[in-house]
């Protein structure tokens, strides 16, 4: 048995997940919440965002589970001996992906390549000769590949994207009869809705995004398998793996900064809309001496502090997993704990209005406690600010950690994120000819990831406020003062 | 409005207090002088007698609140708190972790990072807000839509996208500007085309769809009726009508800014080799000289202050209906 290792991100993210199932199952019930999420349901982005993003949530999910596996007892170990384990600790993507994790190059390749971007000496018939060399797995099953390559590639793309083809059209099929069922149609009337977008969900719209999803999930299970479908990098990694492990790391930062903000934000945003006076005074002078301080310079301050305890108390981490993943754990707090402001300043001012209300007053008159009334009569009520501004927050906290990931005080350097994918891409487009794979790869994850999110967050925004104007969500991300 | 302006200055004051304390304790209290020492000498095993070398060097040798050696008043003032936080308030930076005066280097860095904000500011603004007006000009048709979509995209990119793409294509490629660097003179404007147009285009998009927002919850009201109605064109309605009265949120996300271009932009500079402020910065973060980040959040905290002020007498000059008081 291998030993199952929780680290505190996978921790919160699955905790994370299970208040989402129960949010979800409340929203099932309450009427109002299904009418305004059955609003979302009607935006055409927002739902093929909603697909996308379910993919990369996957994605990130499956690389949460980590354990460490159960090395073969060595030789000379007597048999009740102690089980040894391996000192890397790994997750279920890792598992599934272990062919790209260990196909490791000595350097650069292009995508596809079976040979390395850079010459080096090698020995050829007793002499001494530059050439690039060939790939030690990345095309290895081609005699010449000069004459192969071509139509080996054309041919298993073909097949994966073929196999696509025939997944994405199962889809359909498998869409068709389940609508057939639900509507009591006959099959050809459910796929006449379908077709001409007649459904109560855009469906056609969704099981496009899937199909797309399909094909190239197809071809890349055709391709990945032989070759290096994005190249690789300068210590010869696969790059697709990495930007599927980067997934993960912007899906922490986003989810658990977002999670670390609710608590003072909800809590310090009530007592000051709801108390007034000198509560109220009190609490946004905490608040506006919090955010005039240039946030990344704020973030930077307790990076650095944070960094001094880790390196000072090496002891106290396990693997080197471990360490990157606290520090992960702990930058998300950070940015958690420096940017309730914003949020909180909302909430107060919501509370201020909701606490007017005749049904607060009456709830007083009754002898609720203030307890009670914050709880069960102004908390509901601006629960829908909290969901819309955490959906909105979510991408920007994506393209922040890149940016700190460049000031040098993002995630730990062995983390893959796209920030460290990007840095990395400084040095490489400077060279030639230049290197773009790595700073594709980053760019097109990044961008599909982010555009999701903020395509999805409109939408909520527009189901839960539509008459709120949106927030300038320059403030996080571009260009920090 | 005299005495509104004395009362909100007071009050900035009182948070420039807060944050002086919040960083006291952020730098000094919970990282000890002696974990900087480690920091900056380096490596793990770092003697004693350099720690106390590097602090004495520092002046961080002092206690930290409360001095019981020193005579009379030195018993406060011959404290870490009072020379490293309280003369702070007065100006006083004194000098960085790496022996420079702060203040010397700012007013030095101040002109580059001025030159590089500014324009892309100023700029920045007006493509923004055409961009917007242009959407609501168009509204409902193909126009805005690709507009907005355009919008959403570039909203979604990194901006170390956008440097990396801009200094690949326009220096690398083009040869049309210098990669990175900086000289004063004529030559400026052609190390600050590039950086400029960058962060013109990074905070493009966001913005757009922030205005448009605005703009299109003020096209729907009665007075833009009214104009339509009695025949005005749209671009009068929109640029004489729409704009003036959709003056106060631009004024409070603009004017509010407007002081922190002196803390330059952290990432163009860094990547532009400009040196301004936001290299500065970074310098500092990354070599941890933290005597000099500690001075940047206060700089910056008090533009940040200037900037609230400026905003609401801003509001007030925008429209007479506004009274401080």
């Amino acid at each position: 048995m291998p030993k199952i290792v929780f680290l505190p991100t996978d921790v919160v993210l699955f905790l994370i997940l299970l208040v989402l199932l129960g949010y979800v199952r409340k929203a099932w019930r309450n009427s109002d919440l299904r009418q305004a999420w059955s609003v979302v349901g009607r935006d055409t982005a927002a739902m093929c965002s909603a697909v996308l993003l379910l993919c990369f949530v996957g994605i990130a999910l499956l690389d949460s589970l980590h354990y460490r596996s159960l090395l073969p007892p060595a030789a000379t170990a007597p048999a009740n001996a102690a089980p040894a384990y391996a000192t890397n600790t790994l997750s279920l993507l890792d598992l599934l992906l272990t062919r790209p994790r260990e196909a490791r190059e000595k350097s650069y390749s292009v995508p596809l390549a079976t040979h390395l971007f850079d010459k080096d000496s090698m020995q050829r018939g007793g002499v001494s000769v530059r050439d690039y060399p060939r790939l030690e797995f990345g095309g290895r099953h081609l005699e010449d590949p000069a004459r192969q390559w071509a139509s080996d590639v054309a041919w298993r793309s073909a097949q994966g994207l073929a196999a696509g083809l025939l997944a994405s059209l199962s889809l359909w099929l498998l869409a068709v009869q389940a609508m057939a069922r639900h509507g009591g149609l006959r099959s050809a009337a459910a796929w006449q809705l379908l077709r001409h977008n007649r459904t109560d969900l855009p469906w056609r719209a969704m099981l496009l995004t899937g199909s797309a999803l399909l094909l190239a999930l197809g071809w890349v299970a055709a391709l990945w398998p032989l070759y290096h479908v994005l190249g690789t990098d300068q210590t010869g990694n696969d790059i697709l793996y990495q930007a599927l492990k980067s997934v993960r790391t912007a899906v922490v930062m986003g989810s658990l900064a977002t999670l670390a903000t609710l608590p003072l934000a909800l809590l310090l945003g009530l007592l000051a809309g709801y108390f007034r006076g000198w509560v109220d005074d009190l609490i946004q002078y905490v608040y506006t001496v919090l955010s005039s301080i240039p946030s990344v310079l704020l973030i930077a301050a307790c990076v650095l502090l944070i960094q001094g305890f880790v390196d000072s108390h090496p002891d106290v981490f396990v693997t080197g997993l471990e360490r990157a993943d606290i520090r992960l754990f702990l930058l998300a707090s950070i940015l958690g704990l420096t940017g309730w402001a914003a949020l909180a300043r909302l909430l107060r001012a919501e509370t201020f209005k909701l606490a007017e209300q005749d049904y607060v007053l009456a709830a007083r008159a009754f002898g609720v406690s203030h307890w009670g009334i914050m709880r069960r009569h102004i908390l509901p009520n601006v629960l829908h600010i909290v969901l819309i501004v955490s959906v909105l927050d979510f991408s920007g906290l994506v393209l922040l950690e890149a940016v700190l990931s460049y000031v040098g005080v993002g995630v730990d350097p062995t983390t893959i994120s796209f920030g460290t994918m990007i840095n990395s891409a400084r040095s490489e487009l400077a060279r030639d000819p230049v290197i773009w794979w790595n700073l594709l790869a980053g760019f097109v994850f990044m961008l599909v990831f982010v555009l999701a999110m903020q395509l999805f967050a409109s939408g909520v925004q527009d189901a839960f406020d539509p008459r709120a104007q949106r927030a300038p969500r320059k403030a996080r991300n571009q260009d920090p003062p | 409005m005299l005495n509104y302006t004395l009362r909100r200055l007071m009050y900035g004051l009182l948070i420039l207090v807060g944050v002086n304390l919040l960083t006291f304790v952020l730098f000094f209290a919970i990282n000890t002088p002696d974990d900087m020492a480690r920091m900056n000498i380096g490596g793990k095993r770092v003697s004693q007698d350099a720690i106390e070398k590097w602090k004495s060097e520092r002046g961080y040798n002092k206690p930290l609140l409360w001095n019981a050696q020193a005579p009379a008043v030195e018993k406060l003032t011959h404290t870490i708190f009072f020379e490293r936080s309280v003369q702070l308030l007065a100006l006083d930076f004194g000098a960085s972790d790496s022996g420079r005066d702060i203040r010397y280097e700012l007013g030095q860095r101040m002109l580059p990072s001025l030159a590089l904000a500014l324009p892309t500011f100023v700029l920045g603004t007006f493509a923004v807000l055409v961009f917007a007006l242009l959407m609501v000009f168009f509204k409902s048709t193909y126009l805005d839509f690709w507009g907005f979509a355009l919008a959403v995209v570039l909203m979604s990119i990194s901006a170390l996208f956008y440097i990396l793409m801009g200094q690949y294509f326009f220096s690398k490629l083009l040869k049309l500007v210098p990669i990175s660097g900086y000289s004063g003179g004529s030559d400026a404007l052609l190390f600050l085309a590039l950086p400029v147009c960058v962060g013109l285009l990074s905070r493009l998009g966001g913005e757009a769809i922030f205005y448009r927002s605005i703009f299109q919850e003020e096209i729907s009201k009665d007075y833009v009726r009214t104009a339509r109605a009695k025949g005005l064109s749209e671009p009068a309605v929109l640029f004489r009508h729409v704009l003036r009265n959709a003056m106060l949120p631009i004024l409070t996300s603009t004017v509010a800014v407007l002081p922190l271009l002196f803390m330059g932009a952290l990432l163009m500079e860094s990547f532009f080799g400009i040196p301004g402020l936001g290299s500065y910065t970074i310098d500092a973060i990354n070599g941890q000289d933290f005597a000099v980040v500690r001075v940047m959040v206060f700089v910056g905290s008090a533009l940040y202050i200037v900037g609230l002020i400026l905003t609401d007498i801003s509001y007030s000059l925008a429209d007479p209906r506004i009274r401080l008081q």
